[in-house]
């Protein structure tokens, strides 16, 4: 029974990988050689994908992946990563309400820009007709 | 609402399955809109947008699925950056308005000096207005990014965001779509 036990452990460690992605780590599978998570998902960061799996799906994720270049792909991993934080967050608007929040800003500057460029256009005027 | 002699929601339509009356998606993805659901379903799936509709209350869920359509269309868009780009393109106009307002706040108020009568004499206030330009252009734009990153400031931390998204593409993308950024209403479009 002890020789087996080992020889069955032993196996267990050739078949899998003991230095498994996140990914493969959280779905229970074997992280294969050309595993499409593993270089943007690095088993120290368990809490990445999970985010980014409840929010699309490891399906989703894969496809969207699959569908760019390989130099792109680590770029449109941390943007997903972000949207799904944003979405955890705040599950109505995710996001979206920082977009929100930036249209308001982008508003409230560019009135006060306004007005402050009327005052400057007034003052010039009042000190060319006054110059003393 | 979805049952027999009802057309069924563009969502059972898509997924060929018979729409019940208490359908989740029926209130949201009507039979004559089926880019909306299609959109939602390639990006985040039918069955976490099912999940994700079931854990908000009833009231929410509208808004719920319309930020979802919202950033699907941004993903699909531009499959890198998706809304990252967007807001990483208003950040960039934020700060230059910032700047644009720093610049014009500075230059009212050495109007403002200048035209001071209670100062000694017309040649200090001139020296003044030299040494103190640059100070109050500092300070000024201190103040307006003190303020108004305020109000963001627990939006963008709680996200992480790195600014370095932006790439040009999304950048000449999401201008065009934002054209009028005074208006909320255009992000429910």
């Amino acid at each position: 029974f002890i020789i087996f036990w080992y020889l069955s452990s032993l196996w267990k460690k050739s078949v899998m990988n003991p230095k498994r992605c996140a990914a493969c780590k959280y779905l229970r599978r074997r992280c294969p050689k050309d595993c499409i998570f593993s270089p943007y998902f690095p088993p120290g960061d368990p809490d990445k994908f999970a985010c980014i799996h409840r929010i699309y799906g490891a399906g989703n994720v894969s496809k969207m992946l699959q569908q760019l270049p390989v130099q792109t792909r680590a770029e449109a991993v941390e943007s997903l990563s972000f949207e799904a934080k944003c979405r955890v967050e705040d599950p109505v608007y995710g996001c979206v309400g920082i977009i929100s929040l930036l249209q308001t800003e982008i508003q409230k500057t560019q009135t006060l820009l306004a007005r402050t460029q009327a005052e400057i256009a007034v003052a010039q005027a009042k000190h060319s007709q006054n110059p003393s | 609402m979805g049952g027999p002699g009802s057309s069924p929601c563009a969502s059972c339509k898509l997924l060929r399955r018979r729409c019940a009356k208490d359908c989740i998606f029926a209130p949201y993805f009507p039979p004559d809109d089926p880019h909306k659901f299609a959109i939602v379903h390639k990006v985040f799936g039918a069955s976490n947008v099912s999940k994700m509709l079931q854990e908000l209350p009833v009231h929410q869920r509208a808004d719920a699925v319309n930020s979802l359509v919202f950033e699907a269309n941004a993903r699909v868009r531009d499959p890198v950056y998706g809304c990252v780009g967007a807001i990483s393109y208003l950040q960039n106009q934020v700060s230059q308005l910032q700047m644009q307002l720093a610049v014009a706040q500075a230059e009212i108020l050495c109007i403002q000096m200048q035209q001071e009568p209670n100062l000694q004499s017309h040649h200090q206030i001139l020296e003044l207005d030299q040494d103190d330009k640059i100070l109050l252009l500092h300070n000024n734009i201190d103040n307006c990014n003190n303020n108004s990153n305020n109000n963001l400031g627990y939006a963008m931390s709680s996200g992480q965001f790195n600014s370095n998204f932006a790439s040009p593409s999304s950048m000449m993308q999401m201008q065009m779509q934002m054209q009028d950024p005074l208006k909320q209403e255009s992000l429910w479009t």
